[in-house]
């Protein structure tokens, strides 16, 4: 895979997949973080992975399953209670639909 | 009692006992020194007086009962990405400045039911990402043994309180390398157990196929002390592992005679500062001299753990930090004016730089066309990674190196350069991709700056490296020696 040039549209269509606004001043400072950080990843090309598992568990375990059966009560006012805003038992956000 | 912050939990727990103090005796020598001391060092997000005090004199009517769990009153402090109820847990973070966590961490309660007192919050790289406790949103740490330099990270400011005598012991988290590299700019010891040892739940996350809680302790008796409240199996957390928990405070008495440790060549390459090189190796003969065979082992893929894991963690860090967004918990930006504008605001101002740096490469690594590319790549080096640790087990039970390439370095060095800053976790970023459980212990000094060994296991060998590195602190007295703070 030939290196990435990390490019201004770039920066910012990863920022817009990660919902971040970058200010413009900024664009290409992010631009060189990412250059230097994705020519240090892609030292991985070099390696021959063919015939190689992908490891995603560092012990190789499966998730532990458990029964599904309600164990934990409602709680909503608890949690709500951090909520930056709230009405009802509801989330508020600004509105989505006209 | 002016020392008596230099005194061992295995110390207090008898001289509590005897009745030479009171843990409120105790706890206000802390609070008093925090108060004193910690404006110099910011190693406390959130200091907890009145409620540790209070649990401070609970703890000794337990005692005065005899119905006294085995850490009763004894001070202890908590990295601030560990949930604990009722109390600011920030993760170093403006995103959770305002977050009052509705519920503690399993090893909290865990911890709790051992008997700790909480003295508070410690300061840290923001959401765990960073190696010199400089992407905190409260400020920097800095090095009780010299103001101008680091204290590591990301759990610098447990290292740093535990160094400045500001609490007995603290926990800390290690995702590449969090807890054993301020160890060992600290010179205190710090204990990355195998991943699942300890329960994730609560413990906010970064990388969670990474992420792994453990004790920082100025011993490796007094780590066993606090391992032994925090692992175990928690149904809560679906990566926990379901074995037993030993009696690792007896396994720590037990002789090192006969056991083959490895020297891992590729930890001795030419980065490492020479100090560092003579002060390990001086202390791998240290246990040689106790009966320890020592022998050469070889990590091949060593060289492919930063690469790998700049892939792997950023691109959990990527989903995990998805949930922040300024809805249910956490900052919030002002007025927003649709639910994109909220979203997006409320993360660029809440989140810093370094942790929306990692966000975007984690997306990118993600992104259709590059996911093979980036993420299963780094998935496959992983395994090969991996592969080299089981490989050197069938020759050797624990592998020796140092923890770090250099000592603590200058505060400013190198935040201009991110990756120079990643390259400081290449001794101990594998162990975490592996999953293994590691140990770093004070190992020696350069110019007045501690040196740290580093000792790896294998899986659920925790009890083994405690055992190791209890056998050479018997045997020297790097982990006793403190900055000099003129109090």
């Amino acid at each position: 895979m030939p290196p990435i040039t990390v490019t201004q549209d770039l920066v910012l269509a990863v920022a817009e997949l990660s919902q971040l606004n970058i200010d413009g001043a900024d664009i290409d400072g992010y631009a060189a973080d990412m250059t230097k950080v994705l020519a240090l990843v892609e030292q991985m090309h070099g390696v021959d992975t063919s015939d190689i598992a992908p490891m995603s568990n560092p012990t190789d375990a499966s998730q532990q399953l458990r029964a599904d059966e309600v164990t934990e009560p409602d709680q909503r006012e608890r949690f709500q209670a951090i909520a930056p805003e709230t009405d009802g038992g509801f989330y508020l956000v600004p509105r989505v639909v006209e | 009692m002016s020392d008596l912050h230099h005194k061992t939990i295995s110390q207090l727990l008898r001289d509590l006992d005897n009745k030479a103090f009171s843990s409120v005796e105790l706890t206000a020598h802390y609070l008093d020194r925090i108060e004193r001391l910690d404006p110099a060092i910011n190693s406390y997000i959130t200091v907890l007086r009145e409620p540790a005090l209070a649990r401070a004199a609970a703890m000794d009517v337990a005692r005065q009962k005899g119905t006294h769990p085995p850490l009763a009153g004894i001070p202890i402090a908590h990295k601030d990405i560990i949930c604990t109820q009722g109390v600011r847990t920030s993760a170093g973070s403006r995103m959770l400045d305002n977050f009052i966590a509705p519920y503690n961490a399993t090893l909290v309660e865990q911890l709790n039911d051992a008997g700790v007192v909480t003295l508070g919050k410690t300061n840290m790289d923001e959401f765990a990402m960073g190696s010199s406790n400089e992407n905190s949103y409260y400020g920097p740490v800095n090095n009780p043994w010299r103001a101008d330099r680091v204290p590591g990270g990301s759990s610098g400011g447990s290292a740093a309180s535990l160094a400045a005598g500001l609490c007995t012991a603290a926990t800390g988290t290690d995702t590449g390398g969090s807890i054993r590299q301020p160890a060992a700019f600290c010179g205190i010891t710090g204990l990355k157990p195998t991943y699942g040892r300890v329960s994730r739940w609560g413990v906010i996350a970064y990388a969670s196929s990474l992420d792994q809680a453990g004790p920082m302790a100025q011993t490796a008796e007094d780590a066993a002390h606090l391992l032994q409240a925090m692992a175990g199996f928690d149904h809560r957390d679906s990566t926990s592992i379901n074995q037993p928990v030993p009696d690792y405070l007896a396994q720590i008495n037990g002789s090192i005679k006969g056991l083959k440790i490895g020297i891992c060549t590729e930890y001795f390459d030419a980065g490492l500062d020479d100090d560092i090189r003579t002060a390990v190796m001086a202390a791998a003969k240290t246990l040689e001299s106790m009966g320890a065979i020592l022998s050469e082992v070889s990590l091949p893929n060593t060289q492919h753990a930063i690469p790998a894991y700049y892939v792997i963690a950023p691109a959990e860090c990527s989903s995990n930090l998805s949930r922040y967004d300024g809805v249910r918990f956490g900052y919030r930006c002002a007025d927003p004016e649709s639910i994109e504008d909220l979203y997006k605001r409320s993360r660029s101002e809440g989140f810093g730089r370094e942790v929306k740096s990692r966000i975007m490469v984690g997306t990118f690594a993600l992104s259709a066309g590059y996911y093979e590319a980036y993420y299963r790549k780094a998935q496959q080096i992983r395994r090969l990674i991996s592969r080299d640790f089981s490989q050197a087990f069938d020759q050797v039970d624990y592998i020796l190196g140092p923890t770090t390439p250099s000592t603590a370095f200058k505060l400013g060095e190198k935040v201009d350069d991110q990756v120079a800053m990643y390259l400081q976790d290449i001794y101990t970023i594998a162990v975490n991709l592996a999953g293994l459980p590691a140990i770093s212990i004070p190992a020696g000094q350069s110019q007045g700056l501690p040196i740290g060994l580093q000792l790896i296991g294998r899986h659920l060998d925790e009890g083994g490296l405690l055992k190791v590195a209890h056998n050479f602190q018997q045997a020297s007295d790097w982990h006793a020696q403190r900055p000099d703070d003129g109090q």
